[in-house]
C-alpha cells in the first residue's frame, strides 16, 4: 500500500469492529477489508498483483495440473486443535495432496455474516496464513461476500487448490487391487469429538483436539521412497468406514479390516460409546488411508511414524476380491460384520 | 478403557462360547428373543452370533422405543411445530423416522419447522429459559430408562412456573410389551417362531429392578435373564437362558448385577408415580392398540402436557402396505422374509419401523449382516 493510499484510508477497527453489508459491496469498504486483512496476512507476489486472477508460473515438461476445491461450514468455528481457518487450508491442501501431487496455491472465497467481530475474522485469517506457510502454499487469489445477519453462520469459506504430479505417479481411488494392504497413519475420531465436544447442548470436559493438518509434507516422503502406492485418500466426513466403501466401490474390490488393529485413542473410544457413536464414522481431518502392495506396507509404515504426523501408523486390513464391494471387519470380539456406508448424520441413541 | 473393555474380551468370549456348546443340546432349537434394540446392535456389531452353535437362534424384538412409535404420533410432533410454531425438542435418533405422507422432523425442519436436536430433558428446559416468548415442546419418548428424565423436567418447569415449556410424552412399558408378544402367540400358525426364553433389557431394569418380569414368567413360562448390552453380557445371558431351558426352570434371573437389583431404582419409580400414571390404551408402530402400556402426564401437571395445550389431529398414518414389521418385531419372520427389506426398504429410505432406528432389527442386519446373504437376500450361513 502506498503512503498516499494509506493516508486516505480508513483504518479497520479489528478490535471491535464488526462485518457490515458495505464490506460485500464491492466498493472502499471491501477494498479496505482486503487490503488491510487479507493481503496482510496472505501477502506474497500474486496476491499482490491485485488483480481479479492470479498469473501463475509455467509448469515442467513432467508435471501435470492437480486441482481440488472445497467448502468450509463447521460449528463452532473455533475448536479444541484448530479452526475454521486452518481447516480450510489443511482440507484443500489435503484433496491436492491425495494425488500424490505437491500442492502450490490456493483461492479462498469468504462469505460473511453481518455482524461478525472483525476481530475473530482476523483470527481465523492469521491462523489461514500460518497453515499455508506451514504447507508450503500459497493463497494467490480470493473473494468476499456478505450476506444479511440470519443468512451465514458467521463465516463459510471455500478454498481451491492447485498443485503438480509427476506424470510417472497413478494414484486413484480406483487402483486398490485384491492382495494390497490398507494403512492409515494414526488414530481415527480425533477431530469429530473435538468438535462435537464443543457444540451448543454437549459440553464434555475432554483433552481431545482436532487432528487437523496438512498431509502434504508426509505423503511426499511416501511417494518418493514407494511410487507404487495405489491408493491416497483422506478419510474426512463420513470417516473412515465411508472414505473405505468408497474406494472399494470405486475400485470394485473388498476390504476386511481388523478392528483390533485400528487405532482409537482411548478418551475418543470414551466419548464415542458415551454418545453411542461408532469412531469408524467420525470425520478426521489429519488422516490418509494408504493402499499398497502388501510387501511395500512396511517401509511405508516406517516411514509415516518417522513423521510427527504418523506416529501411530498402523496396517488396519487388506483387499481382496469380491463382488459386492463390501468392507467387512473381524471385530476385536471375534466376529464378523459389514462396515456399512454412513448412513445420512451420524446421530446419538436415545438409549 | 475401564468398565467396557472387560466386556468385550475376545478370550472370555471363546470361553463361554465353548461352555455353550458343551450345554446346548444337538437335537433342538433355542430361540431366544432380545427384547431391547441394544443387544440386537450388539449381536451385529461385534458379531456374537459367529461364536454362538448354528442351534442357537436370536429372534429379534420390539424393543426399540424409536421403532416403536407408531405414526400418527409422529404426524402429531410434526404438527406442532408446523401448525402450533413451537420449538420442537427431540432426541437425535427420532429426526429421520418418517411419518405419513413421506414427511419426517428432518424433513419439516428443512422446511422451515423449527425442531432443535437436545441431548438431555435438561437442554430443552434451558431452550425454553431462553426463548420466553416461544412454545417449546419436548417431544418424550422411549422405555423407563428414559422416564426418570422426563419426570424430572416436569416437576422442574412446574416448581419455576416455566409456563412456555410442556412435555409431548410418548413413554412406554416393557413389561407390557413382553406380556403383548407372548399373548399374540399362535401354536397353529406356519410362521410362528415359539421363543424359548428372553434377553432382558439391562437399562430399563436398572430403574424398574427385575421383578416387574416376574408374572410374565410365572404366566407364560419362559424363562427372562436381565442382560447388559456389552457383548459377553450377552452372551453370558444366553448361556443362563439354555441352562434354564435345559433344566426346564422357569425364572427371572440377573446377569446385570454389577446395575441391576429385584427392586430397581425406588427413588425413580416414586419419581415417576408422581409425574405419570397409566394410559388405557396406546398404539406401537408394529405390534398395534395395547392396554396399560404407555404413561400420561398426570392431572397437576396438566399445564405441561402438550397434549392438552395444543389441539392435535386425530392422524390416520398408516405403516406402508407390505411391510412385514409387525410379525418380526413379534419375532415371527426374520427381516430377510420381508419384501421390501433392502428393495425399497433400507436405511436410506426406511418405510417400516425395524428399518428406521440403527437399533431396529432391519436395520442391523442390512447394516452389519448382509455379507451373509445371498444374491437371493436369503441368509447364509456365518
Amino acid at each position: 500500500m502506498n503512503e498516499v493510499t494509506k493516508r486516505f484510508q480508513a483504518k479497520l477497527n479489528i478490535k471491535s469492529g464488526r462485518i457490515d453489508m458495505t464490506h460485500g459491496s464491492g466498493g472502499r469498504a471491501m477494498n479496505d477489508l482486503i487490503e488491510q486483512l487479507f493481503q496482510k496476512h496472505f501477502e506474497n507476489d500474486y496476491l499482490n498483483q491485485k488483480n481479479d486472477q492470479a498469473i501463475l508460473p509455467a509448469l515442467g515438461a513432467n508435471e501435470r495440473i492437480v486441482m481440488a476445491t472445497d467448502s468450509h461450514v463447521v460449528s463452532p468455528l473455533f475448536f479444541p486443535g484448530g479452526d475454521i481457518g486452518a481447516l480450510s487450508v489443511h482440507g484443500t491442501v489435503n484433496d491436492v495432496a491425495m494425488s500424490g501431487a505437491k500442492p502450490l496455491y490456493l483461492s479462498a472465497g469468504f462469505i460473511l455474516e453481518e455482524g461478525f467481530a472483525l476481530a475473530d475474522l482476523e483470527k481465523i485469517v492469521i491462523s489461514m496464513a500460518k497453515a499455508a506457510r506451514e504447507a508450503g502454499v500459497a493463497i494467490v487469489t480470493g473473494d468476499t461476500k456478505v450476506v444479511e445477519k440470519g443468512k451465514g453462520d458467521g463465516v463459510f469459506i471455500s478454498t481451491t487448490g492447485i498443485g503438480v504430479v509427476s506424470i510417472d505417479l497413478d494414484i486413484s481411488g480406483a487402483n486398490a487391487k485384491p492382495g494390497d494392504a490398507v494403512l492409515i497413519n494414526g488414530t481415527i475420531g480425533d477431530h469429530g469429538v473435538a468438535i462435537m465436544s464443543h457444540r451448543e447442548n454437549l459440553a464434555f470436559e475432554t483433552e481431545i483436539i482436532s487432528d487437523s493438518a496438512s498431509l502434504n509434507g508426509v505423503i511426499a516422503d511416501m511417494v518418493k521412497a514407494v511410487p507404487e502406492i495405489n491408493v491416497l485418500r483422506d478419510p474426512t466426513r463420513g470417516g473412515l468406514a465411508s472414505t473405505l466403501n468408497e474406494i472399494a466401490q470405486q475400485s470394485g474390490v473388498g476390504i476386511k479390516l481388523m478392528e483390533d488393529d485400528i487405532p482409537v485413542r482411548s478418551d475418543v473410544h470414551a466419548a464415542c460409546e458415551f454418545l453411542g457413536l461408532d469412531p469408524l464414522y467420525v470425520a478426521n481431518e489429519g488422516k490418509v488411508i494408504v493402499i499398497c502392495p502388501q510387501d511395500k506396507a512396511e517401509t511405508l509404515l516406517e516411514i509415516m511414524r518417522n513423521h510427527p504426523l504418523g506416529q501411530h501408523a498402523a496396517q488396519i486390513g487388506t483387499v481382496h476380491e469380491d463382488p459386492n464391494h463390501f468392507v467387512t471387519m473381524e471385530t476385536a470380539f471375534g466376529g464378523a460384520r459389514v462396515v456399512d456406508w454412513l448412513n445420512g448424520e451420524q446421530l446419538p441413541r436415545i438409549c | 478403557m475401564k468398565y467396557v473393555n472387560e466386556f468385550r474380551q475376545k478370550e472370555l468370549a471363546h470361553k463361554i462360547a465353548e461352555n455353550i456348546k458343551a450345554e446346548v443340546q444337538p437335537d433342538r432349537d433355542y430361540h431366544i428373543m432380545e427384547f431391547c434394540g441394544g443387544h440386537t446392535h450388539a449381536i451385529f456389531r461385534y458379531g456374537v452370533q459367529d461364536l454362538m452353535p448354528k442351534n442357537v437362534h436370536y429372534v429379534h424384538g420390539p424393543g426399540c422405543p424409536v421403532c416403536v412409535l407408531p405414526i400418527p404420533r409422529i404426524d402429531n410432533a410434526i404438527e406442532l411445530c408446523e401448525r402450533h410454531n413451537v420449538i420442537l425438542c427431540t432426541y437425535g435418533d427420532m429426526m429421520r423416522v418418517p411419518a405419513s405422507q413421506k414427511k419426517s422432523l428432518i424433513k419439516a425442519k428443512a422446511a422451515g419447522a423449527d425442531v432443535r436436536m437436545v441431548y438431555s430433558t435438561q437442554n430443552a428446559l434451558e431452550l425454553a429459559r431462553q426463548n420466553p416468548e416461544r412454545d417449546v415442546v419436548f417431544f418424550a419418548i422411549g422405555f423407563e430408562t428414559t422416564t426418570p428424565p422426563t419426570a424430572i423436567a416436569l416437576q422442574q418447569a412446574r416448581k419455576e412456573r416455566l409456563m412456555n415449556f410442556s412435555v409431548f410424552c410418548n413413554h412406554v412399558l416393557t413389561p407390557s410389551a413382553i406380556g403383548h408378544i407372548l399373548d399374540s402367540e399362535d401354536p397353529q400358525a406356519d410362521a410362528q417362531v415359539a421363543l424359548d426364553g428372553f434377553l432382558g433389557p439391562s437399562h430399563v431394569s436398572s430403574v424398574i429392578g427385575t421383578k416387574p418380569y416376574e408374572p410374565a414368567v410365572e404366566k407364560y413360562k419362559k424363562p427372562v435373564v436381565i442382560a447388559g448390552f456389552e457383548p459377553l453380557d450377552v452372551m453370558q445371558a444366553s448361556l443362563m437362558l439354555i441352562r434354564q431351558i435345559n433344566e426346564g426352570r422357569c425364572e427371572v434371573e440377573n446377569e446385570y448385577h454389577r446395575v441391576v437389583t429385584r427392586d430397581g431404582n425406588l427413588k425413580a419409580q416414586q419419581l415417576v408415580a408422581e409425574v405419570f400414571e397409566l394410559r388405557d390404551t396406546f398404539e406401537w408402530r408394529g405390534l398395534g392398540w395395547m392396554e396399560k402400556s404407555a404413561l400420561q402426564i398426570r392431572a397437576p401437571f396438566a399445564q405441561w402436557d402438550a397434549e392438552k395445550r395444543f389441539e392435535l389431529s386425530k392422524s390416520t398414518g398408516r405403516d406402508v402396505k407390505g411391510c412385514a414389521c409387525p410379525d418380526i418385531l413379534r419375532g415371527m419372520k426374520k427381516p430377510t422374509d420381508c419384501k421390501l427389506f433392502g428393495t425399497i426398504c433400507t436405511p436410506e429410505d426406511p418405510q417400516g419401523a425395524c428399518m428406521v432406528s440403527s437399533e431396529g432389527s432391519c436395520a442391523a442386519y442390512w447394516s452389519y449382516g448382509r455379507f451373509r446373504m445371498d444374491n437371493k437376500g436369503s441368509e447364509n450361513a456365518a
